[in-house]
């Protein structure tokens, strides 16, 4: 496939939105994405990652708002988008009765890959993707991590621009995910932009950039290190004994956005608002029992909490 | 070139799976196998041994040897005897015969004046003559039955007294073409490529496509540069070459066990079943874009196929049902097969004396595909 698109936004979506019947899957999104770059798609399942993926692929047709992708008219010039992009389903697509080999070749027929073209890029894929040894093996038979490598294998064996990822590790172990990332910054690399959805904080976090969803609407966007940046609180970190009792008291407080527990700790979001958080929070009463409380580098789970108050319900 | 590469792409992955499911491939053979074997010898229209009870009011020796002679005709078979009419009646009721014979005590005399015995006819004016011999109480809830045991009424009796049956001068001539010995297997055998195709060839295909949605593989399909003709022919291309497997194990067998003639052109006869195997398709295809999951799609097959059997002229003759019921078989493919094969088979037509049927097999093809590529959308809403 020809390298001749050149245009530095591979996607541009404006006031896109998806209705079915009076429910807003996707609600006015705006969205910019550069050439080269994995840029995710971050939000709880039901947040409209899927939609809005289908939307940019031309798989479902917009309510409202526009979409170009490689600066084609979608879902008008769907069909020849399709050439230049690749997309991997968030459960496996491929045929469980065929081996590794016959999905590889029909799905390169299917893309009218010709013959001499097929036979480099397929032992090519086999032996990036770590499949040569599973070749024969019927794909209904493989393993999460296995089955992944080969649908990734698919859906860039027409060598795409663009890839789509609908939750692509959702179904496989960590050490198998680790691997995953690795290949996702090859291909990147390589020139390929992915947009990737996920609703692990671990995998938003390797994102260039990412747009944090929530019930249909973006939230907030940008490089996950500006997000923790911006954030609009404070994190602290409390020690102390009978923390549940604790946490339940802090989170009546108005300025607290979101407190949470990771093991003997509580991991409390104090509000920007607040003009000397430090203070502020082992002064109050709720936290007289701490033993330490600390400030903490924000993670993106944090970002996540803040911009979409989840910490609150 | 594109196009016909992922045709190709598309069939040759339909018979790698096809190939790996044993039990479709199972049945594609078995289905016709079992069948035909099996309605081939039992469906029979020639009703024989009928059960029946007999009542003998009278116990003479005629009424024995007429008792006898009515069982050699092997329409019925006597097996209860009773000495009155009301536990003939029971018998009856309860299922255990399906008739009963009931001999008057006065049968000597009514049979010495029956013009049936061959002592010439009586005067018309004498009422005794008009007085059956003997009654029969039917069952007639079966219509079949009820015809059979009814053939019986004007049986000759002179062979009861040893006479030769008298020549009658039949009123009309009779001449029985294409199955002069009546057997019904000739006329069941073509009917059941009917059937048969009707049913897989319509369950195969709708059950495959939405298969590949069940299975998530059509997510996949809609994200590629396939077209939804070029999926669907690629689809239904192997399930014609079943179909014509199956017509070869029917028509082969058919000649081989039941003796089923193969006079009629073959080529017409090729042609005359790839029509029909693709109006079927097509009607498959049409139900995969409605049905939403394997099970929908079975019931859709059945939903076709009773009517397919029950109205196509495959068990009852086409020109006796009312209008309304003629219109609808018309609709359905397997009307214009059941005329087309049995014309070929049995009756040495050609495509050119059945080219209604033809034309309408051609059309429901056409209009199917048609229908099917346009209900078939690469977008999920």
């Amino acid at each position: 496939m020809s390298r001749d698109f050149r245009e530095q936004t591979v996607v541009k979506a404006r006031g896109l939105t998806k209705k079915f019947k009076d429910f807003k899957a996707v609600d006015n999104l705006d969205l910019s994405i550069e050439r080269g770059m994995i840029y995710g798609f971050l939000g709880p399942n039901g947040s409209g990652k899927t939609t809005a993926m289908r939307m940019l692929t031309g798989l479902l047709t917009p309510s409202e708002g526009s979409v170009e992708v490689l600066g084609l008219k979608v879902p008008k010039d769907a069909e020849a988008l399709k050439y230049k992009i690749g997309y991997m389903t968030q459960t496996f697509s491929l045929y469980g009765d065929l081996t590794v080999f016959e999905n590889l070749k029909f799905v390169a027929k299917i893309y009218g890959l010709r013959g001499s073209i097929q036979k480099k890029r397929i032992p090519e894929l086999l032996e990036r993707y770590e499949l040569s040894e599973l070749k024969d093996r019927f794909a209904g038979k493989m393993s999460g991590g296995q089955r992944q490598r080969l649908a990734l294998a698919a859906a860039v064996i027409h060598k795409p621009l663009l890839l789509f990822l609908d939750e692509p590790t959702s179904a496989v172990d960590p050490e198998s995910r680790r691997n995953f990332w690795e290949q996702l910054f090859d291909l990147s690399d390589a020139g390929t932009s992915i947009v990737v959805s996920t609703h692990f904080m671990d995998e938003a976090e390797r994102c260039h950039k990412i747009a944090i969803l929530e019930a249909g609407r973006k939230r907030a966007d940008g490089t996950p290190e500006d997000l923790m940046h911006a954030m609009g609180a404070n994190v602290y970190e409390v020690e102390g004994p009978d923390l549940r009792d604790m946490r339940l008291k802090l989170l009546a407080l108005e300025d607290v956005v979101s407190a949470a527990q990771l093991g003997a700790r509580l991991r409390v979001l104090v509000s920007r608002r607040v003009h000397n958080p430090e203070d502020w929070l082992t002064q109050r009463p709720e936290v007289r029992q701490a033993t330490r409380i600390s400030k903490v580098r924000p993670n993106l789970e944090d970002v996540f909490v803040t911009s979409t108050g989840e910490g609150r319900q | 070139m594109r196009s016909l590469r992922r045709i190709l792409a598309v069939l040759f992955k339909e018979l790698t799976q096809l190939r790996r499911d044993r039990m479709t491939f199972g049945m594609v053979i078995m289905i016709p196998l079992i069948q035909l074997i099996l309605f081939g010898y039992a469906i029979n229209t020639n009703v024989r041994d009928i059960p029946v009870a007999v009542v003998d009011q009278s116990q003479t020796g005629l009424s024995r040897v007429l008792i006898q002679m009515v069982e050699a005709t092997r329409v019925v078979k006597v097996v209860e005897h009773h000495t009155n009419v009301q536990d003939a009646e029971e018998a009856i009721r309860s299922a255990r015969v399906r008739a009963a014979f009931i001999l008057p005590d006065d049968l000597d005399n009514r049979i010495v004046r029956s013009p049936s015995a061959g002592f010439g006819t009586p005067p018309s004016t004498d009422e005794e003559t008009s007085r059956p011999v003997a009654q029969w109480i039917v069952d007639g809830s079966d219509t079949l039955i009820a015809s059979a045991i009814k053939s019986l009424r004007s049986m000759p009796l002179s062979e009861l007294f040893r006479e030769p049956p008298n020549r009658n001068t039949a009123t009309f001539e009779v001449a029985l073409f294409y199955n002069p010995e009546q057997r019904t297997a000739v006329n069941i055998v073509p009917g059941l490529v009917g059937v048969i195709l009707t049913m897989t060839m319509i369950m195969f295909t709708s059950a495959a496509i939405v298969r590949e949605r069940e299975r998530g593989n059509m997510e996949m399909l809609i994200n590629t540069p396939i077209r939804s003709l070029e999926l669907m022919i690629g689809k239904i291309i192997p399930y014609v070459f079943i179909g014509l497997v199956q017509l070869g194990i029917i028509l082969g067998l058919g000649h081989i066990l039941f003796g089923v003639p193969l006079s009629g052109n073959m080529l017409d006869l090729l042609g005359g079943t790839l029509l029909f195997i693709g109006a079927s398709l097509s009607l498959g295809l049409v139900l995969s874009t409605i049905a939403t999951s394997q099970l929908q799609a079975m019931q859709m097959t059945v939903f076709v196929l009773l009517p397919s059997i029950l109205l196509s002229g495959f068990m009852f003759p086409y020109e006796g049902m009312p209008i309304i019921a003629q219109y609808i078989a018309e609709a359905l493919p397997a009307t214009h097969f059941m005329r087309m094969i049995r014309g070929f088979v049995l009756r040495d037509a050609t495509f050119l004396d059945l080219y209604r049927d033809v034309v309408w097999l051609a059309g429901f093809f056409f209009l199917g595909m048609i229908v099917a590529a346009f209900r078939f959308k690469k977008r999920l809403d």
